[in-house]
């Protein structure tokens, strides 16, 4: 398990336990997180887990590929930190990732 | 004490309902009672990667067995609702139990249209809609058997994709004279055809199963063009028929599904209907739509349970769809129907481009492949009703990050 923090758009903040090898996306959605909301069932096919994530843990994260890239290209708000978070699988390196969730999905 | 709500059916739909009712607040009970063996799971991958045996039944569940102790759910598999007093408000269920509501959420899906032929309960005869579909075909889903597809839609090309990559030899017939007929535009279906041609498909259009016989315990499939085909495994996707039954025998209004408004209410107190068997009106196209998609359920399943919980918001989206085929990501947003313009961006042969719908101007739809920019870009633009230069919408050298209207 790997403590994870994700920070809604208007700040609440809600720690989870995410189990190691699934998605990010997953374990945001198993535990009721709103603001991810991941229609495609991780298939990078709708672009509704968007996320940002910053800070020094970013770094660890793997590297962005080419149907996430192009994913994101369009999606609203889209900044350097943007991440989709089917495409992130939790692991131990991840522990303390904080995870911010934008204003909508759509 | 608090209201309690009944949910009717286990697919995307009824379970996402589950987890927008305790995400809203809701702290009554929740029952969910679904005539499938498991829990709420996805749909898609049925016939992609778990008919592919590429992905484990416990993945393809939409949230883990946790959850549901954890949100204090009653969940009632392999349940049937066998009868509706909606006057009542009451349930009867096919273990003979029964359920009282205050609020009930209809999200009793489809089943898959039977194959309207002679001989389609041969048992070589199978549809993919649920784990136990794809389960049941899986011993004569094997490399170098003949697998006949009856129907070239989404279903029947994704099931033609799996088949190939695995060693069978697949035959599709498709009655309409192009594949993708009830979705797509010519240019985009002939596209489809090329790919799965080139794959190896023996693909026949303006054809139809007329029969299924029997040779020793393999299905001899008769065609309309004359043919016979003696196949391992018959596969149809001809269809889907919404579950309307218990509504319709209840008086609840029908027509082509659950009749319901902005908020997903029916038309008798304290019933909803949400996903494939509802039909609502489009603020968007100004019709009313009957979807058949993920996302249709995810968010009408979200609009009955801001509604229970006393925050209603109209259901306003545009409809969205995706296909897997080989190494093809086909990415649609909103309804082509009745376009007069198709704008067509990018490169067939390159596999990577994307078509644009327009009438009088407006955006209506694309159909993009392989080109999610594109698919996220014309899906905003449908949404705020633009219209789009046709010219600048087909120049590729313009990037999709610089097209504007």
């Amino acid at each position: 398990m790997t403590k994870i923090t994700f920070i809604e758009f208007n700040g609440t903040e809600r720690s989870v336990d995410a189990e190691n090898g699934q998605s990010l996306m997953r374990s945001a959605v198993d535990n009721l997180v709103p603001g991810i909301d991941g229609d495609c069932g991780g298939a990078c096919a709708c672009a509704t887990c968007h996320c940002y994530i910053e800070g020094p843990l970013a770094g660890k994260l793997p590297e962005i590929g080419e149907a996430e890239r192009s994913m994101l290209e369009m999606v609203e708000g889209v900044t350097a930190a943007s991440r989709l978070a089917c495409q992130i699988t939790v692991s131990g390196d991840l522990e303390g990732l904080v995870v911010r969730t934008p204003q909508s999905q759509h | 004490m608090s209201a309690n709500v009944v949910i009717v059916g286990g697919g995307h739909a009824g379970g996402q309902a589950v987890a927008s009712l305790r995400q809203g607040g809701f702290d009554g009970d929740i029952t969910l009672v679904t005539a499938e063996q498991s829990l709420p799971y996805q749909r898609p991958p049925l016939s992609k990667a778990y008919l592919a045996g590429e992905l484990p039944r416990e993945r393809l569940l939409m949230r883990p067995s946790a959850f549901y102790e954890g949100a204090g759910v009653d969940v009632r598999l392999g349940i049937e609702v066998t009868g509706l007093d909606a006057g009542r408000r009451s349930l009867t269920l096919s273990d003979g139990g029964q359920l009282t509501y205050d609020h009930m959420i209809l999200a009793t899906g489809g089943r898959p249209r039977p194959l309207p032929c002679p001989g389609a309960d041969h048992p070589a005869v199978h549809y993919l809609r649920t784990i136990a579909d794809v389960d049941a075909m899986r011993p004569r889903f094997v490399p170098g058997a003949c697998i006949v597809i009856v129907g070239a839609g989404y279903i029947g090309l994704e099931v033609a994709a799996v088949a190939i990559k695995h060693g069978l030899r697949p035959v599709v017939l498709e009655m309409a004279p192009m594949v993708l007929a009830r979705v797509a535009s010519p240019e985009v279906a002939g596209f489809f055809e090329n790919v799965h041609r080139g794959a190896g498909v023996d693909l026949r259009t303006g054809v139809a199963a007329s029969a299924i016989e029997d040779r020793d315990g393999k299905a001899v499939v008769v065609s309309t063009a004359g043919d016979r085909i003696e196949a391992d495994l018959v596969v149809a996707g001809v269809g889907l028929l919404p579950n309307v039954e218990l509504a319709q025998a209840a008086g609840i209004d029908c027509d082509n599904g659950i009749v319901v408004d902005a908020f997903c209410r029916a038309s008798a107190s304290g019933v909803y209907a949400v996903g494939d068997c509802s039909n609502h009106p489009s603020r968007l196209y100004g019709r009313r739509l009957r979807l058949e998609s993920v996302h249709n359920a995810l968010e009408q399943a979200k609009t009955a349970a801001a509604d229970i919980c006393g925050k209603p918001l109209a259901y306003d989206q545009v409809p969205w769809f995706w296909s897997d085929q080989y190494e093809l990501k086909l990415q649609t947003a909103g309804l082509s129907q009745g376009y007069d313009q198709v704008v067509i961006r990018g490169n067939m042969a390159m596999r990577s481009f994307a078509a644009f719908y327009l009438k009088d101007g407006r955006l209506l739809a694309v159909d993009a492949v392989n080109r999610p920019a594109e698919f996220t870009l014309a899906k905003r633009w449908i949404w705020d009703r633009k219209a789009p230069s046709p010219q600048q919408l087909g120049d590729d050298s313009i990037e999709a990050k610089a097209l504007a209207v």
